[in-house]
């Protein structure tokens, strides 16, 4: 058997770098293994290729993206292994130390970790409305990756939804010199009214300069007089084999627009496909509406030896998610036998007050961006599972024929048996099963996720290796 | 649609269904064809509907596409590289592995 990794780190975002520092930097074996080909998880996509090769657009991109050069370079010099382009498709959890199985340039072989750190982040919401299985819906983030990976940015643009990130790939477009069309705010008419008493808690800490950032992003929108809609609801992509326009009501008036390229998007949550796998215990987060792992103050699931840090465990943010990294890395140090126990709590002590500075801003954010009742209710017509091509009203057909809940709709119609696996329908399955039933979300569950994670052949399966 | 900045990395070509596509080095597969103009990635295996990258950070598996002879691969997670061959798959993959060749006569790539 080959040595053991005092840690495995899954993603190579802000969290797992700013971990792996923090163990390569106290001599711990340690090994990063992250899907992309460059570090830097989504938030900081592309960064070192982009400032080498496009300062231009990396200056526009702003210095948030610009302080993820400066930690990728950290992590590159840092000392821990780190394989890029890697895949992890199973995570088995043992006594003595836990398997990583892991694919790699059609290659599949076998890792042994004493602890295993989930950083694999957030994904965006799922936005079921009529169309958005049609070419040219894509989400935000798709069009934030376009422009950070390939330099490649969209004409024709309408931005539609919620949440820090629509204005921020408005402006970064615009930076970009690619003017969106419009941005439709579907923020529900209320959410600031329930949001203002939680105020006073988001001008503590960091909070006031993510205020300032957002206050900027909308200004300069209104100064480049792109046109933003409020109040938007009842969206609907139209077009028979691609998107050609979008209907939807601005503060119930029902407008029209042409658009080549839709980007929709309600706020993220987290991606939770590994630690389902692994068996972890999830909250339901009634107010972001969203499973999220169950941790502790040092990131530890209910999984014995398996930790989670960043948006995995809870949106917070990259700056949050360095934080909450280096205090999953003092953790693991501890369980290494690296360090004991006082000196891990030395070490977390200052990362938790910085995660608190990051964090002081959430309650109010995530209050604000709330998402709207209609996303959790699509109508009957509408596709839910995109790979199966399930719609809402045989989901809630399914429920009145005695479907308990997401894991027998599976039996009942196939949804998330696609090559997703439930990664897209699973959050809106559990919504529509828990209205139908009259439960609470918490109650209906999530699907039962099992490996592979992701899609491996068989021949690269039976020559997996060992060790 | 979509279209590129202004981009010093090294141009390099790979094949889509005959055609000569040039991407820029260390790029996805995914992002060289919709800047390319490719709108349609693929026809479901259920209703034959047309689909496109959705999330271009491998969670929604829409951008599923022939890639080197194997079927069903993420175009978005796949890096391009000189002399790629991709190609569309249509419908339910054959049982000799191979993705049904795609109708194109729809004229939807420039």
């Amino acid at each position: 058997m080959s040595a053991v990794y005092d840690a495995v780190i899954i993603g190579a975002g802000p969290a797992g770098m700013a971990a792996a520092i923090t163990l390569a930097d106290h001599q711990a074996r340690v090994l990063v293994l992250d899907e992309q080909g460059g570090p830097g998880g989504q938030i900081y996509r592309g960064v070192e290729e982009m400032s080498l090769m496009m300062p231009d657009l990396f200056a526009a991109l702003g210095a948030d993206y610009a302080h993820g050069d400066e930690l990728a370079a950290r992590f590159r010099n840092c000392g821990a292994e780190y394989r890029a382009r890697a895949m992890v498709w199973q995570v088995v959890p043992g006594e003595e130390a836990h398997e990583v199985w892991v694919s790699q340039s059609g290659r599949s072989f076998r890792v042994l970790a004493r602890s295993v750190l989930v950083a694999t982040g957030a994904m965006e919401r799922p936005v079921p409305v009529p169309g958005w299985t049609l070419p040219g819906a894509m989400t935000a983030g798709a069009i934030q990756v376009l422009l950070k990976s390939a330099g490649v940015v969209a004409e024709d643009l309408v931005i539609a939804g919620a949440g820090p990130l629509v204005y921020l790939l408005a402006a970064q477009c615009l930076a970009a010199g690619a003017r969106p069309m419009a941005v439709l705010d579907t923020t529900p008419r209320g959410n600031l009214a329930a949001a203002l008493p939680l105020l006073p808690g988001a001008l503590r800490g960091k909070g006031p300069s993510y205020l300032a950032k957002g206050v900027s992003l909308k200004l300069a929108l209104r100064r480049e007089g792109v046109p933003v809609f409020g109040g938007v609801t009842d969206i609907e992509l139209k077009g028979t084999s691609e998107v050609t326009d979008i209907a939807f009501k601005s503060r119930g008036r029902p407008l029209w627009l042409s658009a080549a390229v839709v980007a929709l998007h309600e706020g993220v949550i987290p991606a939770q496909q590994m630690t389902r796998a692994l068996g972890c215990a999830h909250d339901w987060d009634p107010v972001q509406r969203c499973f999220r792992p169950r941790t502790d103050g040092f990131g530890n699931t209910s999984v014995d030896g398996v930790l989670v840090a960043g948006d995995g465990a809870g949106i917070g943010g990259a700056r949050a998610a360095e934080h909450a990294g280096r205090i999953a890395a003092a953790e693991m140090l501890c369980r290494a036998g690296r360090i004991d126990a006082a000196a891990r709590d030395r070490l977390a002590a200052p990362e938790r007050r910085g995660l608190a500075e990051h964090r002081a801003i959430r309650p109010f954010l995530d209050r604000l961006y709330a998402p709207p009742a209609w996303l959790r209710d699509p109508a009957d017509e509408v596709i839910v599972c995109r790979c199966e091509e399930v719609t809402a009203g045989a989901i809630r057909a399914a429920a009145r024929a005695g479907a308990q809940g997401p894991n027998q709709a599976k039996s009942f119609l196939r949804t998330g048996m696609g090559a997703c696996q439930g990664r897209m329908c699973g959050p809106v399955v559990s919504e529509i099963m828990a209205a139908a039933h009259g439960m609470d979300v918490a109650e209906a569950g999530y699907y039962r996720i099992r490996p592979p994670l992701k899609p491996i052949t068989v021949g690269e399966l039976a020559a997996a290796e060992l060790d | 649609m979509f279209r590129r900045l202004e981009d010093p990395r090294a141009e390099i070509e790979f094949d889509f269904e005959g055609r000569e596509v040039t991407a820029r080095e260390g790029e996805s597969v995914a992002a060289a064809l919709l800047a390319a103009g490719l709108r349609g990635f693929r026809a479901t295996a259920v209703s034959g509907a047309s689909r496109a990258p959705w999330c271009m950070m491998g969670v929604c598996f829409d951008c599923l596409m022939e890639i080197d002879g194997l079927a069903s691969r993420q175009a978005c997670m796949v890096t391009v590289t000189r002399g790629m061959r991709v190609r569309r798959q249509r419908g339910a993959k054959a049982l000799d592995g191979a993705a049904a060749p795609f109708d194109d006569d729809e004229g939807e790539f420039a």
